[in-house]
C-alpha cells in the first residue's frame, strides 16, 4: 500500500500557492493611486492648450504663484509675501524658502516673468493682465518677481490665482521660453509630483511619482490652496476606454479613483458600500449654447433670442442628466453661487414659458425658413444630448433645423470655420464648461465681444461689451463688479450671444481605501491616503 | 516558387504606395484639424494659424504628401502632433498585447477548433455534430462584447479568479502574462472557434464523400489515419486561408475586444489617432494594418504548396 506524506504534499501545494501568487501579484504597490480619469492626456503643454487633462497634469507637476481656496478666495501658494506699492502699480513678490525644480534648479523671479509672460500670450484673463503689464522681471533677490503695471488693475492676484484652463503654472525659464505656440520639450516643474516620462504610453497611462523634494505650506490643504502634502508615492493615470470596464475595475479594487463616472452607473456605485460617490467641484460644468453671429439668419439678434427663448432648461438638463440632484436650473452666465450669480435676462430659458416669445421674435424678424445648421456631436456622451432638444425646441418654435451628426473633433475643427453655410459653415454649436472657467466676465470666452477678430467661435461684434469688460477688470470694489457683472449679462442675453442651458454635477467615485480627497474645480491628489 | 514570391513581394511595393497616397488623401479631404484640438477651446485665430505652421499643415498638400514619404524612405514614421512621441515607439509599445492576442487567440481556437469541426464532419447529423454547431451560430451570433462582460462577471467579479482588465508583458512573468491576457483569449476565442469549425467541417463533409477516402476505408486504413492523413490534409487550404485572416484582422485591430478588457492594443491606438486628427500616427498604422495582410496572404500561399503538392505556382 502506498502511503502519502499529508504534511510534505500540504507543504508542497502551500509553496505552490504562494509563488504563484507572487507570480501573479506581480508585486506589492500598496501606495500606488491608481485612478481613471475623464480622458487619455495627450498633449504635456497646460499652456499649449486649454484641454483640461493637461490642465490636471499641470496641477501635478508644477505649482502656481497663488491658488483658490474653497470659498473662491485667492491664497498664496509658492509666494511667501508680497507688497503693492503706494500707487498701486509695483507688485513685489517673494517666493517661499526651498521651491526647487525637479532637475534640482532653485526656482527665480526670471522663471517667474518667463512663465506668466508665456501664459500670458495663451489664457484670456492673462491677455488682459498683460495690456496692463508694463514690465515683469526678477528683484533684487533671485527669490524676488516684480510686475509694474501700466495702470492700477484690480485682478492681479485674482489673475495669477486662476484655478482652470489655462492656469499660470510656473516653469523653468528655460522652458517658459517656448514659443506659446509650441510644446515645451521637457516636463520639468516644482510640484509636488515628478513626471516619469519612461512609464509614459500616450492613450495608456501617466505616471507621477512623488516629489520628496517638495516643501509643501504650513496652512492645512483647501481647494487648491494650502499645503500640499503627497501621501502616496505614486499615481497612475490608467485610460480606459469603456464605462463599464473601469465599473468593474473600480468595483474589484483594481483601480482606487474615477474621476467621471456616467450618471447612468452612479445607483451601482452608491450601493456598494466600498465605494464614496461625492461631487468635488461644487460650481460643477454649465452647459451652453452658442450662435455663429457671422450666418444669416442667425446674423439678426431676434432670431438668435428666438432660438434662446425656445429652449426650456429643464428638459435640456433631463435629458443630459436626468438625474435632478445633479442639476440645477440656473439662468446665472456666470455660475449660480459664485458672488457675480444674477437671473438678470434668463427667465424664459429658467421658467421654460418662452415659446410664445420665440415664435413673435421669428415673426417679427421675418424668418424664411432657412435651415438651422446645428453641430452634435455624437461620441461624446456629455455633449449628445443638448442639440438633440434644442433641436426640436426651434423647431416647435418654427425654425426648420439641419442637425449636423459628427464626431467632437470634426466640430472642433469645422467651429474655427468663418465661412457662410454654402461652404461649409454653421450656426450653432453647444459645449460645456467647467465652473471655474466661465464664473466672471473675464474668463467666461462668451461674454468676448470682440467680433471676427479676437472674439470666440460665434465671433459676436458687441463693443459695449469690451467697454464693460475692461471696466470690471478695473472695477475698485465686489458691488460695482457685481453691477457690472449683471450689465454684461443683460446684453448679452439681449443680444443672443450665448445662453447657459443648464449647471450640473459630475460626482467622482473613489474606494473607500482613499482618505482625504479634496474638493476642488479640478482633481488633485495631495492630501490623499491609501489603506 | 522563390521567383513566385520574390515577384510577390515586389508586387506588394505599388500595393503598399497606393495605400499610402490613398490614405494621405482621404485624411487630408476629412473634416477636422489637429491644431484646434491642440490649441484647445481659447485660441485665437492667429494662435491658430501659428500652431498649423509650427505643424507643417499650412504647407500644399502634395508637399507634405512628398515630406512624409521621404520620412518614410529613411525609416522615419514621424512623431505624432499630439503627445510629440516617436510614431514608431508608440506602434511598438502597442505590438505585444496585439500579437500576444492574436497568438493566444489562434492557438487556442486551431487546438480547439479543428478537432471539433473534424467530429463533427465524421459525426455528421449526430448529438455532437449538432453541439458543435450551436457552438458555431453562438459564437457568431453573440457579440464579442457580450461575451466579454459575462466573462468578467462570471471569472473576475463572481469568482475572483482574473482580473478586470489590463495588460502585462511577458517580460513580467509567464503567470501574470497568462493570467491578464486569458479572458480577453477567451472572449475572442469563442468567434474563431466557430468560425474554425464551421469551415473544417463543411470542407471535411465535401472530402469524406471523395472516391479516394472510400478507397482508403476499403483498403482497411484506420478511420484515424483516413481522417487526419487523407481528409484532413486534402482539407486544409481553406482552413489556412481562414487561420491567416483571422490572424491580420487580429493584429490589424479588434477595437471592442481591446476596449472591453482595457488592453492598449493597435486598434485603440488607431481608433484614439483617428478621434484626435493624429496624422502620422493614423498613416502608419494603417500603412502597417496594409503590409500585415499582404505578407499573411503571401504567407498562406506558402502554406498552400507546402500542404498541398498539387498546388504549384508559375
Amino acid at each position: 500500500m502506498k502511503h502519502f506524506n499529508l504534511k510534505g504534499t500540504r507543504a508542497l501545494l502551500l509553496s505552490v500557492t504562494l509563488a504563484g501568487s507572487a507570480l501573479l501579484a506581480g508585486g506589492v504597490d500598496a501606495q500606488t493611486l491608481r485612478a481613471v480619469m475623464h480622458s487619455d492626456l495627450r498633449v504635456l503643454d497646460p499652456i499649449l492648450t486649454t484641454a483640461y487633462m493637461s490642465r490636471n497634469h499641470g496641477y501635478m507637476i508644477f505649482d502656481t504663484l497663488f491658488a483658490l481656496d474653497a470659498n473662491l478666495e485667492p491664497q498664496p501658494q509658492m509666494v511667501k509675501d508680497y507688497e503693492v506699492s503706494e500707487d498701486e502699480l509695483t507688485y513685489t513678490f517673494t517666493l517661499r524658502d526651498g521651491l526647487k525644480f525637479h532637475d534640482g534648479a532653485d526656482v527665480t523671479g526670471a522663471d517667474v516673468a518667463a512663465s506668466i509672460k508665456r501664459w500670458g500670450e495663451r489664457d484670456g484673463m492673462g491677455q488682459v493682465l498683460m495690456s496692463f503689464v508694463d514690465s515683469m522681471e526678477q528683484g533684487a533677490e533671485p527669490n524676488q518677481f516684480v510686475l509694474t503695471l501700466k495702470e492700477p488693475y484690480g485682478l492681479v492676484i485674482e489673475s495669477l490665482a486662476k484655478p482652470s484652463s489655462n492656469v499660470p503654472f510656473i516653469m523653468p525659464a528655460r522652458l517658459a521660453e517656448t514659443p506659446s505656440t509650441e510644446p515645451i520639450p521637457e516636463q520639468i516643474g516644482s510640484g509636488p509630483f515628478k513626471w516619469v516620462a519612461d512609464e509614459y504610453q500616450p492613450g495608456v497611462r501617466a505616471v507621477y511619482e512623488k516629489n520628496e523634494d517638495y516643501v509643501p505650506r504650513d496652512e492645512p490643504p483647501s481647494a487648491a490652496a494650502g499645503g500640499k502634502v503627497v501621501k502616496v508615492d505614486r499615481v497612475e493615470w490608467v485610460v480606459m476606454a469603456d464605462d463599464q470596464t473601469a465599473l468593474n475595475a473600480l468595483q474589484a479594487g483594481e483601480i482606487d479613483f474615477w474621476e467621471q463616472p456616467p450618471s447612468d452607473l452612479l445607483p451601482i456605485l452608491e450601493a456598494n458600500p466600498d465605494l464614496t460617490v461625492k461631487n468635488l467641484n461644487a460650481l460643477g460644468f454649465q452647459t451652453i449654447m452658442r450662435p455663429n453671429t457671422l450666418n444669416p439668419p442667425m446674423d439678426d439678434p431676434r432670431i438668435r433670442r428666438a432660438a434662446i427663448a425656445a429652449v426650456n432648461q429643464k428638459d435640456v438638463l433631463d435629458a443630459l442628466v436626468g438625474t435632478p440632484d445633479l442639476y440645477k436650473i440656473c439662468g446665472a452666465m456666470f455660475v449660480c453661487d459664485t458672488p457675480l450669480a444674477t437671473d438678470v435676462g434668463s427667465e424664459t430659458l429658467v421658467q421654460g414659458n418662452g415659446m410664445d416669445k420665440a415664435k413673435a421674435l421669428l415673426k417679427e424678424a421675418g424668418y424664411d425658413g432657412t435651415p438651422i445648421v446645428i453641430m452634435q456631436p455624437t461620441d461624446v456622451a456629455s455633449l449628445r444630448s443638448q442639440p438633440i432638444v434644442v433641436a426640436q425646441a426651434m423647431r416647435d418654435a418654427g425654425f426648420t433645423v439641419d442637425l449636423q451628426a459628427m464626431d467632437w473633433q470634426t466640430l472642433v475643427g469645422k467651429r474655427a470655420s468663418q465661412a457662410p453655410i454654402s461652404e461649409g459653415g454653421w450656426h450653432m454649436f453647444m459645449t460645456n464648461w467647467v465652473g471655474a472657467d466661465v464664473f466672471n466676465p473675464l474668463v467666461n470666452n462668451m461674454v468676448n465681444g470682440k467680433g471676427k477678430d479676437g472674439g470666440w467661435f460665434g465671433w459676436p461684434d458687441v463693443p459695449k461689451l469690451e467697454e464693460l469688460r475692461t471696466a470690471y477688470a478695473t472695477a475698485p470694489t465686489l458691488e460695482e463688479q457685481q453691477k457690472l457683472a449683471a450689465e454684461i449679462q443683460k446684453i448679452a442675453y439681449d443680444e443672443g450671444i450665448y445662453a447657459p442651458i443648464g449647471q450640473y454635477f459630475v460626482p467622482t467615485a473613489w474606494s473607500n481605501s482613499l482618505d482625504g480627497v479634496l474638493d476642488a474645480p479640478a482633481p488633485l491628489f495631495w492630501n490623499i491616503t491609501k489603506n | 516558387m522563390i521567383f513566385y514570391i520574390l515577384r510577390r513581394i515586389l508586387a506588394a511595393i505599388p500595393v503598399m504606395g497606393f495605400v499610402a497616397l490613398f490614405v494621405f488623401l482621404l485624411l487630408r479631404l476629412t473634416p477636422g484639424d489637429p491644431a484646434a484640438i491642440i490649441a484647445g477651446d481659447t485660441a485665437t485665430p492667429a494662435q491658430l494659424e501659428a500652431i498649423r505652421e509650427s505643424l507643417g499643415l499650412n504647407e500644399p498638400v502634395l508637399v507634405q504628401f512628398f515630406a512624409w514619404i521621404g520620412q518614410l524612405l529613411r525609416g522615419d514614421f514621424g512623431t505624432s502632433i499630439l503627445s510629440g512621441k516617436p510614431v514608431i515607439q508608440l506602434i511598438a509599445d502597442r505590438m505585444e498585447p496585439t500579437i500576444s492576442l492574436a497568438l493566444t487567440t489562434i492557438i487556442l481556437s486551431v487546438i480547439i477548433a479543428v478537432p471539433l469541426g473534424v467530429i463533427a464532419a465524421w459525426k455528421q447529423g449526430t448529438l455532437i455534430d449538432r453541439f458543435v454547431m450551436l457552438l458555431s451560430v453562438l459564437g457568431f451570433s453573440v457579440p464579442v462584447f457580450v461575451i466579454g462582460y459575462l466573462m468578467i462577471s462570471l471569472f473576475s467579479i463572481q469568482l475572483g479568479w482574473f482580473p478586470v482588465q489590463g495588460f502585462k508583458p511577458i517580460g513580467d512573468g509567464v503567470g501574470a502574462f497568462f493570467h491578464r491576457i486569458a479572458l480577453p483569449t477567451f472572449t475572442l476565442t469563442l468567434l474563431y472557434i466557430a468560425l474554425i469549425a464551421r469551415i473544417t467541417r463543411t470542407s471535411m463533409l465535401e472530402i469524406l464523400g471523395d472516391d479516394y477516402v472510400r478507397t482508403a476505408r476499403a483498403k482497411g486504413l484506420p478511420e484515424r489515419k483516413v481522417l487526419m492523413r487523407h481528409a484532413l490534409r486534402n482539407c486544409s487550404v481553406p482552413i489556412i486561408t481562414v487561420i491567416g485572416i483571422g490572424f491580420a484582422l487580429i493584429i490589424s485591430g479588434v477595437v471592442v475586444t481591446e476596449s472591453v478588457f482595457n488592453l492598449p492594443g493597435l486598434g485603440r491606438l488607431t481608433v484614439d489617432a483617428v478621434l484626435s486628427r493624429d496624422y502620422p500616427v493614423i498613416q502608419a498604422v494603417i500603412l502597417l494594418a496594409s503590409l500585415v495582410y499582404v505578407v499573411i496572404n503571401l504567407l498562406i500561399d506558402i502554406a498552400y504548396v507546402l500542404l498541398d503538392p498539387r498546388i504549384r505556382y508559375a
